[in-house]
């Protein structure tokens, strides 16, 4: 994984609640055997009318939308089904930062498997970006700080292990394969 | 495995199991490292967790805890007559023959297509007695939880994560905080643990359980059969928690005496005498708890688009109007569009195309005995797929006569997998249809692109398929 430090974009807003993983990327995406390419699965139902056409009313076709890396959700974002499908179609995407006031554990989970940084803020910073959509930020992974429209920044929280790998770009795997020894030591003791 | 308190300090169920699993105890610096006793796999998360292990030339470090089987993209249509079976296309074949690939590679035990044991992934693991009390069991399914309902730590994983349990049996963890939900009383007649577990949502909210594990206690929850619990458990997710648990006792035990990976004999009462230390110490605390009065609940039908957004069947659609809030007010007016249904209308009488009885929240024997209770002499209305949710439940099934039942009644008896649950494998409605179904998500176009989903227990669901629309079970004649 490429180390992350600085995530500079302008935000793509989207401001419903409760967006599962289903609306994220639809199940019958999901009989592939690889990760590639799922960008243009991306929020696929919303996205595109049954003859595959964009909607011209959803956020991601429109011209805002273009090159954005921050996508700013409502409440209780990523919900649902486990499928890492879900944070591998953001990232093919393009997208490299999710912000909303609550994220789904097993999706905010699968994020930081795949470089996307979950960044979880108060109610009043949250509706600032709510209200801003295209508003140019920046997110600073190592004061832990999102800048906000008008003004400011807003501190969100990151577990310090996460953060240490996404900003070393280490990924869990091989630190627990290099907890070898104490893994063998307690099934030797059970 | 399940290890006393020994610093006899009171703990919870969930305490006690994680406690019991620590390799390694978190720091503020960093997560636990959480010893997984048992992985459950399926052809859809899996793949690229495998490949993961063949780019680095890792082995599977235990395939004895490891377990699979398929049933997402599996068709639920016979063989054909050369056969084969029926997939909806090649690339779910090559999923599914994928996974075959990788059992035979890594020596993983596989339960697959054509096997006698084969079923959805969280109806299959109890079956075989895989699942145990006092266990940490995953599998790259957010229905993991399922498990909980015998005392085991159970939860749903990404598929990077399915590649850290493959490769090293374990899994970086915080702790969650711990949400007692008590529900006292009893259940009325006509009301099941799936119409509890809708109703728990909707008080907790689909992301009220964020951050938490559950525990379901309470007399309701002791009176629930298992196959009730896992109900229960199953749908702990939809209310944003990873983990439902609950304790083990004698219904536990009962049933999972004699089940293939059960230990047995004088093992099987040695398990059984250290799965009853299980239980949360009297003085434990959570971080939360809930308290439900079971005689309230009525049978119960999602209106919405996720499954917090439910009501009594017999109840009104909510209006948005009513709503403080303007973030609940357009959620709640965006759900109502899809689902083409007014603030303050009745669910009684909406007229629906089709019924889906199965998958791993009520595909059991006992929920397709529920279903043939009000289909029995009765015709549907509707297009109705009856999915056991495994060969073992169909056998049984088949073995009591349901299967006559439901075809007499002409509803579709199918052959076991996910279905019409998550619509992977050509189950599906189409665009503006709505469906009762017994499944766990009524999320816009989980069913089919466009089709509008209705949650509810089996016997709600098999009343709505001889009304050809949304009925009250308690109002029908059931056998």
């Amino acid at each position: 994984m490429e180390p992350i430090r600085l995530i500079q974009s302008k935000t793509v807003v989207l401001p419903r609640e409760n967006v599962d993983t289903d609306q994220i990327i639809p199940a019958r995406f999901l009989k592939v055997t690889d990760k590639k390419g799922l960008g243009k699965a991306l929020f696929s139902d919303w996205r595109y009318d049954a003859s595959g056409a964009p909607r011209p009313d959803f956020v991601l076709n429109q011209p805002v939308a273009a090159g954005c890396r921050i996508l700013v959700a409502g409440d209780n974002f990523g919900c649902g089904s486990s499928r890492e499908h879900a944070p591998w179609a953001l990232a093919d995407y393009g997208i490299q930062a999710v912000v909303s006031t609550r994220i789904a554990d097993i999706f905010r989970s699968n994020c930081l498997k795949n470089g996307l940084v979950p960044v979880v803020l108060d109610r009043e910073s949250h509706a600032r970006l709510l209200g801003a959509p295209g508003a140019e930020v920046t997110i600073d992974l190592e004061a832990c700080t999102i800048s906000l429209p008008g003004g400011g920044t807003a501190t969100f929280p990151i577990d310090a292990f996460a953060r240490y790998c996404l900003m070393n770009g280490v990924d869990e795997l091989g630190f627990l394969l290099s907890q070898g020894a104490a893994i063998s030591a307690f099934e030797g003791a059970r | 495995m399940a290890r006393d308190s020994k610093d006899g300090k009171a703990k919870t169920l969930f305490e006690k199991v994680w406690d019991a699993h620590l390799v390694r105890a978190e720091t503020p610096e960093t997560p636990a490292i959480l010893y997984i006793d048992l992985h459950l796999v399926h052809e859809v998360t899996s793949p690229q967790a495998f490949s993961t292990l063949r780019e680095r030339g890792l082995r599977v470090r235990r395939p004895e805890r490891t377990l699979a089987t398929m049933d997402h993209s599996t068709p639920t249509l016979p063989r054909l007559p050369n056969g084969k079976f029926p997939f909806i296309d090649a690339q779910a074949e090559a999923q599914v023959r994928q996974l075959e690939k990788n059992a035979a590679d890594f020596g993983v035990e596989l339960h697959g297509l054509g096997d006698d044991a084969q079923g959805v992934v969280h109806v299959f693991g109890p079956e075989m007695g895989a699942t145990q009390p006092g266990m940490t069991v995953v599998c790259g399914d957010s229905h993991t939880a399922t498990h909980g309902a015998f005392g085991a730590l159970a939860f749903g994983i990404g598929t990077s994560e399915v590649s850290h349990v493959l490769a090293t049996q374990c899994l970086l963890q915080r702790r969650a905080k711990s949400l007692a939900v008590r529900v006292e009383g009893a259940l009325a007649k006509g009301v099941s643990g799936k119409d509890l577990i809708l109703a728990i949502i909707a008080k907790l909210g689909v992301g009220g359980g964020t951050g938490h594990v559950l525990e379901y206690t309470g007399s309701a929850i002791r009176a629930l059969t298992m196959e009730g619990r896992m109900t229960v458990c199953n749908m702990s997710i939809e209310a944003g928690a990873r983990a439902g648990l609950i304790a083990p006792d004698d219904t536990t035990f009962q049933w999972l005496a004699g089940r293939p990976r059960a230990p047995k004999g004088k093992d099987f009462d040695a398990a059984v005498a250290r799965w009853r230390t299980l239980a949360t110490d009297a003085g434990a605390t959570y971080d939360r708890e809930v308290v439900i009065d079971a005689a309230a609940v009525a049978p119960w039908i999602t209106f919405g688009t996720n499954p917090g957004q439910g009501i009594p069947v017999n109840g009104v659609v909510p209006d948005p109007s009513r709503e403080a809030d303007a973030s609940s007010r357009s959620t709640l007016e965006s759900a109502l569009r899809y689902m083409g249904l007014t603030p303050g209308q009745k669910l009684l009488g909406q007229k629906i195309d089709a019924v889906f009885i199965g998958s791993c929240t009520n595909g059991r024997l006992e929920d397709m005995r529920e279903a043939a209770r009000v289909m029995k002499g009765n015709r549907v209305k509707v297009r109705t797929l009856v999915v056991p949710g495994s060969h073992k439940v169909k056998k049984a099934a088949e073995s009591e006569g349901l299967d006559r039942i439901f075809r007499d009644a002409g509803a579709e008896w199918r052959e076991p997998g996910c279905s019409m649950c998550i619509a992977m494998n050509g189950d599906n409605i189409t665009a503006g249809q709505y469906c009762v179904s017994t499944s766990n998500r009524n999320f816009e176009g989980r069913q089919g692109a466009g089709g509008r989903t209705l949650l509810a227990s089996p016997l709600t669901a098999a009343a709505a398929a001889v009304s050809g629309a949304v009925a009250d079970p308690r109002q029908m004649e059931v056998g």
